[in-house]
């Protein structure tokens, strides 16, 4: 059971406030943390689970600067075998179909029985990169899985619906699976891992080895001609409740017996 | 004269909500536009279902075949393949959803239209396509404009146009046969799966206490919890929580989870991101605790804190403990 998982590097911004820079192009990363993308955490996990049930190979795939190593690091002390990075160079500003390309022409020749990726990055969030890669390797797929059963040449995938609903669907191997948050509990690899694996050798390539253009690929490449980013605008609904923290404590708890559900 | 193509959303023969939202948008930029409405109906032995969007489009297809008794990738491409290739439209619009998110990718790849995920205004001007889309969690717009080109392929997000069954339209119904099935990969549907068995229903609670990722770790949940029990109100989560297990998926509040429409609720370290919203913005009254002043709650909330919850907490429960 060969895997390849395709993964990515974020900035984690749960608990962060944005800002934009000058251009209004790019919010600014630099007090960021840059972590794995969750889902593709959550896809790492599965991969490893299912080499332990099944055996065979696991490959990590980023496309990324030279900081991206990180993540692949963390995820071959996860249990990952092989780690390849396709440099970032030539792909800024690219769509999700040109960050695809590069991927796809790093992974068609490689041998797999599944390929995963997670459901969608929490970044930009297009959930593209997946299903554009199994519709340019030609294979069958499914997004959104919750649970992945493997069997004799298929897998039974769950696939998570609206309305804590999911949907049980067979699919021939080799597939293409995107994985969803919550499949799994992802494990956390020690620091002594992570130590285990620094000498395994990361696999570098670039969009020139890919064979890929500027025509391809980047702002050229895309199907956007401009983007534009903005703030949204702060508190509309909410009255903001102002004072010492115990002030406004006081205030809430006035607000929750007035409502009179208590 | 063009057009503009909506593939129509149902499940176990109900249509979903998103189908008449993207029709509402898909009506404005028809009207502005000059360009017909299309529902593209995949089903099977669905004619009384399609008859509903009769007063919201000018054309039914109605394509019906065994393989499209439920939703599958596998023959869904094909079938929109086959339209698309025949009716050109300017734009096709499908819902971002389990099913939307299942499919665009690919029917964009397979017929190389620029594809925009996950869109929440979107609008059309002498061939310009700009739409708005909300990145990182909802904390940032992010507005696109597209290179010109024949054809776009859009997926709408659920909840951002009125839902309605009445625009001033009566379509005409055209039956369009289904392919030959020659291309299928093999997946096959194999049926939906009930939920799990719950230990209490949030949709039926008055008050809720909503914990999300600020809770920080399992170890916080109890102080959640005992203000919770001090007025009376039912523990939910938002999605991370869920997911790390900290507390069961019945729990959950959001597109994935439950639906609420409780008189009080509760919000603490929720950022808001709109799958939670979607799941409460209909409380009768919402208070919302969290550190970022921009976090997205505060758009849909009554109240606002701006504060670390776990400071809050304990103050809070006091008020109620005491008396």
């Amino acid at each position: 059971m060969d895997i390849v998982v395709c993964v990515r590097q974020v900035p984690e911004v749960a608990d962060a406030e944005l800002e934009i820079n000058k251009e209004g192009t790019e919010i600014l990363k630099e007090d960021l943390v840059m972590d794995i993308n969750e889902c593709d955490n959550y896809a790492v996990e599965e991969a490893v689970r299912i080499k332990e049930a099944h055996g065979g190979k696991i490959t990590v795939i980023t496309l990324g600067d030279e900081d991206c190593e990180d993540v692949l690091r963390t995820a071959l002390a996860m249990g990952a075998d092989e780690a390849i990075r396709i440099d970032e160079q030539g792909f800024e500003l690219s769509d999700a179909a040109g960050i695809a390309k590069g991927l796809y022409r790093a992974i068609r020749d490689l041998s797999f029985d599944l390929l995963l990726t997670g459901a969608q990055s929490s970044d930009d969030g297009w959930g593209q990169v997946g299903l554009i890669l199994a519709e340019s390797l030609g294979l069958p797929y499914a997004s959104l899985a919750v649970g992945i059963e493997i069997a004799e040449g298929k897998t039974i995938v769950h696939r998570e619906l609206e309305s804590n609903t999911r949907e049980k669907v067979e699919i021939p191997l080799p597939a293409v699976l995107t994985v969803q948050t919550g499949i799994n509990n992802p494990r956390y690899p020690s620091i002594m891992g992570i130590q285990k694996v620094r000498k395994i050798e990361i696999k570098e390539t670039d969009s020139e080895e890919l064979g890929l253009s500027e025509e391809d690929i980047g702002p050229m490449g895309s199907s956007v001609a401009s983007q534009r980013l903005s703030l949204p605008a702060v508190g509309e609904g909410a009255e903001i409740l102002t004072g010492s923290l115990g002030e406004i404590c006081e205030q809430t708890a006035q607000i929750i017996r007035n409502k009179g559900v208590i | 004269m063009d057009e503009i193509l909506v593939l129509v959303e149902h499940r176990n023969g109900e249509l979903r909500d998103i189908t008449f939202e993207m029709l509402t948008m898909a009506n404005r930029l028809g009207r502005e536009n000059n360009l017909a409405v299309t529902c593209l109906f995949l089903g099977h032995e669905a004619s009384d279902l399609s008859e509903r969007l009769k007063g919201a489009c000018d054309t039914i297809l109605l394509m019906q075949d065994p393989e499209l008794a439920n939703y599958n990738a596998d023959p869904y491409l094909m079938a929109m393949e086959t339209v698309i290739k025949r009716c050109k439209p300017v734009l096709t619009l499908i819902g971002h959803t389990a099913v939307g998110m299942d499919l665009a990718p690919a029917i964009a790849t397979r017929l190389s239209l620029p594809l925009l995920t996950d869109c929440v205004e979107v609008n059309l001007e002498e061939g310009r396509l700009e739409v708005l889309r909300q990145i990182y969690g909802g904390k940032i717009n992010a507005r696109f404009s597209m290179k010109p080109s024949d054809q776009y392929l859009i997926s709408v997000r659920t909840g951002s146009f009125e839902s309605k069954v009445k625009q001033g339209k009566s379509a005409n119904v055209e039956t369009v046969h289904a392919p030959a099935w020659t291309t299928l990969k093999g997946r096959r549907f194999l049926g939906y799966l009930e939920a799990e068995l719950e230990d209490v229903d949030i949709a039926a609670a008055d008050i809720l206490v909503s914990i999300g990722r600020g809770i920080g770790k399992p170890e916080n949940i109890p102080l959640a919890q005992d203000f919770a029990d001090s007025i009376g109100a039912t523990l939910a989560c938002s999605r991370p929580v869920a997911d790390e297990e900290w507390l069961p998926k019945s729990r959950q509040v959001g597109t994935s989870g439950k639906t609420v429409r409780p008189k009080l609720y509760i919000a603490l370290g929720i950022s808001g991101a709109y799958q939670h919203q979607v799941g409460m913005k209909n409380a009768d009254t919402i208070i919302a605790v969290n550190t970022d002043p921009r976090a997205p709650i505060f758009n849909v909330a009554d109240y606002g804190i701006v504060a670390d919850l776990l400071k809050v907490l304990p103050l809070l429960t006091d008020k109620f403990v005491k008396k």
